[in-house]
């Protein structure tokens, strides 16, 4: 990471009323990177890509694209940047082709002149060019959406939470495409509740409550947890997850397990031991007098919600 | 499993809108009790099919029976004895818990002593007593769709619908809430639920996923694995779904 910085945001704070929505918060972006930002509802997203699209002002920090200043160079960031917002925001009445033509018009350009960066989505929807964008699915909604972000040839993407909402396939495939985008030289950044979405970033931003919890490659995250992870499951659902309370430090009989959260199928627990194969044996020993059949307990690797879940506020502040 | 009472009963359900069939043929039942994950990519019909078991829309053709009552013939019966809840939160933002509480509580006919005793009970469940007199707005995300969950179970239907309840809160409150979800479905309460969030497809006792209007399949998730040949409910889906 010793390529400069092109998109940097310095001690950036926003207030809404009583709601801190971002203490403090400086990240930089490389050029061309994919940049993601992952946090649920109120962490933050929407009001720095806000302020990055010069839409919202910072109450104290900076943020810039290459040498422009969001707040004195607006009208050169709107031209340099696109933007998707995460509620639907394009014209209802107006067909496809009109809101493309007038997006196109916006910034003194034409469809046909930036065709080419925009075909691979564009195609996908282009057979119903005719149609109000009002009577377009969801996912067809968000392909000209981005399709209108794309028009003018941005330097810069910012997609808000693009796959909220969205089926698990339609997921994947909005991030080929961004894949695609990212190949021509594009800088994207773009936000998620989905943690499984991080992993698909170069860099990612763990936000919660206006507050960055970590910055890395998701890789680096993973790495940085601290703790052995076990995955455990046995023939009872119901019965491991009163054996098992989810929480931090709630078993009394392993102080060691710092966090104990279901994943899936199976529950995961931390330990702050590095004696892996006694652990399994204790818990092993517990369950099995709790009546549990089928025990499997097996170490594995954390994934980017383990270490979210691990970097979380206590829950008591929710 | 068939000898567990049947809570809905979808025969033959056929939706039409136009010349577009958005579901074709639905044949399912959900069971007293039972967590049912209703699966299915955007636009393959799942909305469709929830509206008509909520009593909202009425099928083209086919027999919806939910808790009792055929819902084409008597839709207000079974709006009666079901609750909802929407992906955003369906509370008043400016009312307060209480109010929220008396407001559902009034629509669904419950007496005011009952709603009294029931706003006490969910509100001490879930420790958040102090709440009581604040306006929603003032509440954290992950409180209110707690409330919003506690809400449309507080008539005590027989089958709860939960359209994405989980969407855009942290990984803990998600959590929580399907903690939360397990209660009552283990005090007798069907949950029937949407989401986008595969692992959550695993929390369901069984599920169903739609394609193009039609379910192509249905099992427990473990099931719907080993048919699959998949190691998780995402392969499963992606499997499908594409």
């Amino acid at each position: 990471m010793t390529r400069p910085a092109f998109i940097r945001f310095n001690h950036i704070k926003k207030q809404y009323g009583t709601v801190e929505a971002l203490k403090d918060v400086s990240i930089d972006v490389i050029q061309g990177e994919l940049f993601g930002f992952i946090g649920p509802d109120g962490a933050g997203k929407t009001t720095l890509f806000r302020i990055l699209t010069s839409l919202v002002l910072p109450d104290a920090g900076s943020a810039f694209i290459g040498s422009l200043d969001v707040v004195k160079d607006y009208k050169k960031i709107r031209k340099s940047t696109g933007y998707m917002p995460g509620r639907f925001s394009l014209y209802s009445d107006l067909t496809v082709e009109e809101n493309l033509q007038f997006y196109a018009r916006i910034f003194k350009t034409s469809v046909k002149e930036n065709y080419d960066l925009i075909s691979d989505i564009y195609r996908q929807i282009e057979p119903f060019k005719k149609r109000r964008a009002g009577d377009l699915s969801g996912g067809m909604k968000q392909k000209l959406a981005l399709s209108c972000a794309l028009i003018h040839n941005p330097e810069v993407l910012v997609l808000d939470e693009p796959t909220t909402g969205v089926d698990a396939v339609s997921r994947m495939e909005f991030w080929e495409l961004l894949k695609k985008m990212q190949k021509k030289g594009i800088t994207i950044l773009v936000s998620t509740p989905y943690m499984d979405e991080a992993s698909l970033c170069d860099r990612v931003a763990l936000m919660e409550h206006g507050e960055l919890l970590a910055v890395d490659t998701p890789a680096c995250i993973e790495k940085s947890f601290t703790g052995n992870l076990l995955a455990v499951k046995s023939n009872q659902m119901y019965g491991l997850l009163s054996d098992l309370p989810a929480g931090r430090q709630v078993l009394e009989q392993f102080p060691d397990a710092t966090q104990v959260f279901r994943f899936g199928e199976f529950i995961h627990i931390t330990f702050q031991s590095e004696n892996t194969a006694g652990i399994i044996e204790d818990l092993t020993n517990y369950l099995k007098s709790k009546g549990h059949q089928e025990i499997q307990i097996s170490p594995i690797k954390p994934v980017i919600e383990d270490c979210f879940l691990a970097l979380m506020d206590q829950p008591a502040k929710r | 499993m068939s000898n567990r009472e049947k809570i809905i009963g979808v025969s033959h359900l056929v939706k039409k809108f136009g010349n577009f069939t958005a579901n074709n043929d639905l044949n399912f039942e959900v069971f007293k009790g039972e967590i049912f994950g209703f699966l299915g990519a955007n636009g393959a019909g799942k909305t469709t099919a929830i509206k008509i078991l909520c009593g909202l829309s009425s099928p083209t053709s086919g027999t919806v029976m939910v808790a009792g009552w055929d819902v084409g013939k008597y839709p207000d019966r079974v709006k009666e004895r079901i609750g909802y809840m929407s992906q955003r939160f369906s509370l008043y933002n400016d009312l307060t818990v209480k109010e929220n509480f008396r407001f559902y509580g009034g629509i669904y006919g419950l007496s005011a002593s009952a709603i009294k005793e029931r706003t006490s009970y969910f509100l001490k469940k879930l420790e958040m007593e102090q709440t009581r007199d604040m306006v929603l707005s003032k509440i954290p995300l992950g409180w209110k769709q707690k409330l919003a969950f506690s809400v449309a179970i507080m008539h005590d239907p027989q089958v709860v619908f939960l359209d994405e309840p989980t969407g855009g809160v942290d990984p803990i409150t998600r959590r929580q809430f399907w903690e939360l979800i397990y209660e009552t479905a283990h005090q007798g309460t069907t949950v029937f639920v949407t989401t986008h969030y595969m692992d959550e497809a695993e929390y369901c006792e069984r599920v169903s996923i739609m394609a193009e209007g039609r379910i192509v399949a249905l099992g427990t998730p473990a099931q719907l694995k080993e048919n699959y040949n998949a190691q998780t409910m995402n392969e499963v889906f992606v499997k499908i779904a594409r």
